[in-house]
């Protein structure tokens, strides 16, 4: 019988802890009461992006999108859209209307408006785990025409057209990197694909593996007929099983299908790839340290040059991209790079990946043009800040970047102009944060993570990260003095110039750029003793108000006994037992406690 | 020849090479950049960012050690940013330092207060939390203090690069890294070979030889015991160097008045047992030879050579020369014959052995080498102790008069002397293994093959028309190469001398740290005190160990002859396998 | 040695001796300590004298590496694996104090197990669950969306289940 509906569930991980499993049983088992098991295929499919709307099912055709679905739904949406046509209409996702050119299919949502999907195109529409899928949207068919009609260096020549730059971070031009390796004469070449993503915030590259992960593997076949490596490897984190899995899986099929392994299409062209684990440690997304790792060592940077592309893994010629970098290439091989140039701004072309997150309405991942405004993705893609409260700085680049307050708004996003605004591009992590935010502790959180990811090899890094973090420790607990916002930029200013690796050179970014944009804060904290924000809970103290009915609900939370008062009346903190853990205020239902 | 190229330092234009780091081009043109974790005898590593400089055009610093020239390259070494950057690592790294300096032991000759006064630094601004780890004094020889490291990994390097012991990781990571053995186990239960060289290369003090000194001074100072003396070939090549000499000074007679005014009765030269040494061992090769033994033999003076054995080869041992060290020997023949002599009880009588060496405590240890259930060496201090020594007593040795060393242990040819340098035993043992062999004596005596810092070095000589073929490693890692050759092609050679350090005993792991701006273990430095026991070796009459006059009456008097039953009891041991924790070059238990 | 342990040891040898037939053996030191981890839970002594041995890698080399990534434990770890997301998202919506938390309901600091091996609770570096946070993961399961109180619920489950 011919198929009817085809249902697509997100396989994401948000969606996954949402139950999509369990809705995928409910689904399977009232389909086969209605006797509709053969007229309805289901399918699954990476993360979507929109994680605050999952778990999300997509009924084809119509482009129907239902959000938060639970289990007790399905009946409903079974009997009432597959079996009597008339859509769920509570369960709908809705939102302003926006023609979408590339991405119809996701129907009438803002979320992805203006979004543009290159990397992510096949993500939440193809079965990640099923070739047949990637094949149907024209899967390998890149690696086909370069196979045939292309020589490697009309490849290279492709990319350069194309004006890709590294997406992992420092946006080397892409082309570039691959005529350096392709030059070197060698008698093997590695090409590695990058998949050590580490940023706390930013998991675009997992979802891209999750959600699409033959575009990486032929991005990545490309590469190694390009600049004539025979070897390819996936370093990817051991923290991600499932794109672990996805990535394996599609391994083997490319393999079955002649996509991998000797003579590939016939060809005289011969390759193969291999997942190497990362085991935990930030600084392995360095091309250097990745590379130590790769060979069994620990992940340390080393002093460059000589580069990978001359001398790389197991001290060969070696071609190291991104994941987002890889799966841009099969689109630039089909499309052409002049296509791809007509994207983005002057020196930055194409898309860019973000994860966006922290206050916001929509969390999840974007994906933009260069040269759209970072206006255009927090309040138009993310729907805002939640709550009614202020924005106060967006934060890009994780702990390499910086953060950016609201006159910077209106940036066209590209390499230059974050960098220009203090902050950097990065892996692509996107932070919003609201008036709530501290940002002396913002600042504090990043340095604590890189001091913490921080290899040890070299002085300025090792000890003088250390050295930020205790001063900013000082400074949140009240015991700033004057003068620590000048070590502070003196450290920073030192540990960018002088560090042997781009961790070290961009761990200072959180603090100087919060320090540039934002300093009276530092100020506050140093010389008054205060945290605006109500953050730095050394610099805090909990009063109860008016608003106080005696509940008793502080008093038996409290962990030290700071609360005294009897029953129906008013109660006193105790200010000098108060340990300034918040849990009163959390619990109390009657806005009854001021934190000040 | 290398093309030229043009670079600019400090605004002035110079032609240098192209194909070299910066560090090197400045080296030479006489500028010293600052440095730390540098070595030329070990990979770059570029941690530790002292060697600093700007390039116009780069987005930041540049590590000097690693970055190579280019033409038109315009560098700044000295330029305020620079300067500021520089001083404030090196801040960093006091900041985590322990701070001690007057009551540490590398006072006065810290690589790391040289360099904090030569940046100027007067202020501190960035305190904070140091590091504070347990110090490990399990080893009689190599102690580890982790609080005074600096990670500059110049250990860690040495051992595995270049020694291939691999007994020294950094472990952990960020503001924790350690550097430690697998495991932190304690150093005497790890597979260390006492070899020093961490200690030669570190610029701070945390590795040090465990120091003997007080003790010994206070032994010294007891009227009822006989204090004699000995002290190794290389000693007197490299002690004037912790006196502010250039290397390469033959000490010996200061060393013997120095020794004396220190208070030991006796003094003796542990050249007499390197020419006994020869007796012993080139008699056991030609009764190897004559008889079928195990061949190649391999030579058994290096301590921290003893050990690796051991521990690495231990399918080895067969070819190992039964002969104890120098020093063990002479130490035996002190307590014994010498005693015998004074008519004393060898209980009264503290043998002192003064070494460039840090793996000989290590040996005189050893429960295989007491004799007549006393032990044999009683104290060991290296060249920096015995210096430190001198200078503490108010003993000017530069300007003292030298004197000889005591009958009847003192004497000694220019064999013994050689004895200190890589290839020195080889050439004695050939001197009289020619004439013990062939009756004939040996004309040419100088075996260019095997002098020189190459790192395996190979000869032949033929013996009454028998082709003998001999091979010579310094280092442990090019000892584990010859060892990997021997284990497949055991029939390559007759006769293998080994010594554990780089350069053999005189770049032993107990000799005088390096002077301000020069390197530890510099090569140049290694072949000139080599040189001076060349030089002694020619300045002597007596040149063959067999025609030592004292050594010919101690076997008139007491040993008999080379081999004998008294010889065996005095002067040979015996060998067993170890297996500490933390195993493993190369394939090491194959021959097991 | 029990049986099961002598099983463990075979399955690793037999994969070392796989990884022995690939070029740049010594490369694959991290896979074999995955493996090793996978096994046992944490990284034994004997067992990395052992990978030292059939690998003919130095203990000191294979001492750096265990210590330098996070991802490999040391010491014997508990039952479940408690990791607490710290990424940027999970941080600004409360981390910290769900961190909190679960050290004071279980007694212990981060890497530390409880005295009844049931939990070793860790932080974790961000664990792309944003939408989430803040997130918690026990073993391979994810909690979003966590307070104290909740924090404190799921723990219970586990508890509970355990008896």
């Amino acid at each position: 019988m011919k198929e009817k509906f085809k249902l697509t569930l997100c396989d994401g991980p948000s969606c996954i802890h949402n139950q999509s499993k369990e809705i995928r049983a409910a689904l399977e088992a009232e389909l086969s009461q209605h006797g509709l098991a053969d007229q309805v295929s289901i399918h699954l499919s990476g993360c979507l992006g929109m994680c605050k709307q999952g778990p999300i099912l997509i009924v084809n055709p119509g482009f129907t999108m239902y959000g938060k679905v639970e289990v007790a739904d399905i009946p409903n949406i079974v009997k009432s859209h597959l079996v009597e046509g008339s859509p769920v209409a509570e369960k709908v996702i809705r939102e302003d209307h926006l023609y979408n050119r590339f991405f119809r299919i996701f129907g009438d949502v803002d979320f992805f408006g203006k979004q543009m999907r290159i990397t992510l195109r096949n993500c939440g529409i193809i079965d990640p785990e099923n070739i047949d899928d990637y094949l149907s949207v024209r899967g390998y068919e890149a690696l086909a025409k370069v196979l045939t009609d292309m020589k490697p260096e009309d490849v290279v020549a492709e990319v350069k057209k194309a004006g890709l730059r590294g997406r992992g971070g420092a946006g080397f031009p892409t082309g570039l990197k691959w005529e350096f390796t392709a030059n070197q004469e060698s008698d093997e070449k590695y090409v590695i694909c990058n998949a050590d993503e580490g940023d706390p915030g930013a998991f675009m590259d997992r979802s891209a593996i999750e959600g699409d992960p033959h575009t990486v593997l032929e991005g990545i076949i490309i590469g190694g007929y390009a600049i004539g490596a025979s070897k390819g490897i996936v370093y990817i984190r051991a923290e991600y099983p499932l794109a672990i899995e996805r990535l394996e899986k599609a391994i083997a099929a490319a393999k079955e299908h002649g996509f991998l392994g000797d003579n590939i299409l016939g060809s005289d062209f011969s390759f193969d790839i291999e997942i190497r684990l990362g085991a935990g440690a930030f600084v392995c997304g360095e091309e250097t340290a990745l590379i130590h790792s790769i060979e069994g060592s620990r992940g340390m940077p080393r002093p460059r040059p000589p580069y990978p592309s001359v001398s790389g893994l197991f001290g060969k010629p070696t071609l190291i991209n991104n994941v987002e970098s890889w799966a841009n290439i099969p689109v630039i091989v089909l499309d052409g790079g002049d296509w791809f140039s007509t994207i983005g701004t002057e020196t930055s072309k194409g898309t860019k990946v973000f994860a966006l997150a922290g206050m916001v309405h929509n969390t999840g991942l974007v994906e933009v043009p260069m040269g759209t405004t970072l206006r255009e993705i927090v309040y138009d893609i993310g729907g805002g800040i939640p709550n009614d409260k202020a924005f106060k700085a967006i934060q890009t680049g994780g702990p390499s970047g910086g953060c950016l307050p609201a006159e910077y708004l209106d940036t066209e996003i590209d390499y230059e102009s974050l960098a220009k605004a203090g902050s950097i591009m990065g892996s692509g992590g996107m932070i919003v944060i609201d008036e709530d935010a501290c940002m002396v502790g913002l600042a504090k959180f990043f340095i604590e993570f890189t001091q913490d990811e921080s290899c040890g090899k070299c002085t300025p890094c090792r000890e003088g990260t250390k050295r930020m973090l205790e001063i900013l420790t000082r400074i949140t607990e009240g015991k700033g003095k004057e003068g620590d916002i000048e070590k502070l930029e003196r450290l920073g200013h030192m540990i960018k110039n002088a560090s042997l690796c781009g961790l070290g050179q961009s761990a200072p970014n959180p603090v100087l750029s919060t320090i540039k944009n934002f300093r009276e804060e530092y100020e506050e904290h140093i010389r008054d003793k205060k945290c605006s924000a109500g953050q730095c809970s050394a610099l805090l103290s909990y009063v109860v108000n008016d608003n106080c009915v005696g509940c008793g609900a502080c008093k038996r939370i409290c962990p030290v006994n700071a609360v005294e008062g009897t029953r129906k009346e008013k109660h006193v903190i105790d200010q000098d037992k108060c340990i300034r853990c918040g849990q009163c205020y959390d619990v109390c239902k009657f806005d009854a406690i001021t934190k000040a | 020849m290398a093309d030229k190229i043009t670079i600019f330092i400090n605004d002035k234009e110079y032609q240098v090479d192209a194909g070299q780091t910066i560090m090197q081009a400045a080296d030479k043109l006489g500028f010293h950049i600052p440095r730390l974790c540098y070595h030329p005898k070990l990979s770059i590593e570029g941690s530790c960012r002292v060697c600093i400089v700007e390039v116009e055009g780069a987005r930041n610093y540049v590590a000097s050690c690693s970055f190579p020239v280019s033409d038109g390259m315009k560098i700044h070494t000295n330029s305020q940013g620079v300067r500021k950057a520089r001083r404030d690592i090196i801040e960093l790294i006091l900041d985590n330092h322990p701070l001690d300096c007057h009551t540490c032991e590398r006072d006065g000759n810290c690589e790391l207060q040289r360099l904090a006064a030569s940046v100027g630094i007067r202020a501190r601004h960035f305190e904070g939390e140091k590091k504070c780890y347990d110090k490990d004094l399990s080893s009689d020889a190599v102690i580890r203090d982790p609080n005074k490291c600096i990670l500059c990994g110049r250990c860690v390097r040495m051992c595995s690069e270049v020694q291939e012991v691999h007994n020294l990781t950094q472990a952990h990571r960020g503001f924790s890294t350690v550097v430690m053995p697998a495991y932190n186990m304690p150093m005497d239960n790890s597979v260390c070979t006492n070899c020093g060289q961490c200690i030669n290369v570190c610029p701070t003090a945390a590795f040090l030889e465990k120091n003997y000194t007080q003790e010994l001074f206070e032994k010294l100072n007891d009227p009822d015991i006989i204090k004699v003396a000995q002290f190794a070939p290389s000693v007197r090549a490299a002690i004037g160097e912790a006196f502010g000499l250039a290397p390469g000074r033959n000490m010996e007679g200061e060393l013997v008045a120095a020794l004396r005014k220190l208070g030991f009765d006796y003094v003796f030269d542990t050249q007499f047992a390197a020419d006994l040494t020869i007796m012993e061992e080139g008699s056991e090769f030609l009764e190897r030879v004559q008889n079928g033994g195990k061949l190649p033999m391999i030579t058994s003076c290096s301590s921290a050579w003893m050990k690796c054995v051991e521990q690495f080869y231990p399918d080895l041992l067969d070819n190992i020369s039964t002969c104890k060290s120098p020093m063990s020997m002479q130490s035996a023949l002190t307590k014994s014959y010498f005693a015998q002599k004074l008519g004393v009880d060898p209980e009264k009588i503290l043998s002192v052995a003064v070494m460039c060496c840090t793996a000989k405590k290590y040996e005189a240890a050893r429960p295989e080498l007491e004799v007549d259930g006393l032990r044999s060496t009683d104290i060991v201090i290296t060249t920096r102790e015995a210096a430190w020594m001198i200078k503490s007593a108010g003993i000017d040795l530069l300007n003292i008069t030298p004197e000889e060393p005591d009958h009847p242990l003192g004497e000694s040819s220019g064999a013994g002397a050689i004895f200190g340098t890589t290839g020195g035993v080889m050439e004695a043992a050939i001197r009289t293994a020619y004439e013990l062999y062939t009756g004939e004596t040996l004309v040419d005596i100088e075996v260019e093959a095997i002098r020189g810092l190459k790192g395996i070095k190979e000869g032949k000589i033929v013996m009454d028309g028998q082709e003998i073929r001999v091979a010579v490693a310094h280092g442990l890692g090019n000892t584990n190469q010859l060892m990997e050759t021997i284990r497949k092609e055991p029939d390559k050679y007759h006769f293998v001398e080994i010594m554990g350090c780089p350069g053999g005993c005189v770049g032993g792991g107990g000799q005088p740290y390096a002077q301000a701006n020069t390197i530890p273990l510099d090569e140049e430095a290694l072949q000139q005190r080599a040189q001076a026991l060349y030089d002694l070796d020619r300045g002597k009459t007596i040149r063959r160990s067999h025609d030592n006059p004292d050594v010919q009456k101690l076997y008139k008097e007491f040993l008999q002859s080379p081999l004998s039953p008294v010889s065996h009891k005095y002067l040979h041991t015996h060998y067993q396998a170890k297996t500490p924790k933390g195993i493993v070059p190369k394939e090491t238990k194959t021959g097991v | 040695m029990t049986q099961i342990a002598q099983d463990k040891l075979q399955e690793l040898y037999d994969f070392i001796e796989d990884v022995k037939q690939k070029d740049y053996t010594e490369s694959y030191l991290i896979a074999v300590l995955h493996k090793v981890q996978e096994l046992f839970g944490y990284l034994p002594q004997d067992v990395m004298d052992d990978v030292a041995e059939r690998m003919g890698i130095p203990t000191a080399h294979i001492w750096g590496v265990a210590t330098f990534y996070h991802y490999f434990n040391l010491k014997p770890v508990g039952k479940h694996m408690v990791s607490v997301c710290m990424g940027t998202a999970c941080y600004v919506k409360g981390a910290d104090k769900v961190l909190e938390t679960l050290k004071k309901e279980l007694g212990v600091a981060v890497g530390e197990t409880t005295e009844d091996k049931l939990f070793t609770l860790q932080e974790a570096r961000c664990l792309g669950a944003c939408g989430l946070a803040p997130v918690i993961m026990i073993d391979d399961k994810m909690y979003g969306e966590l307070d104290g109180k909740g924090t404190i619920d799921v723990i219970n489950q586990y508890r509970k289940a355990a008896k």
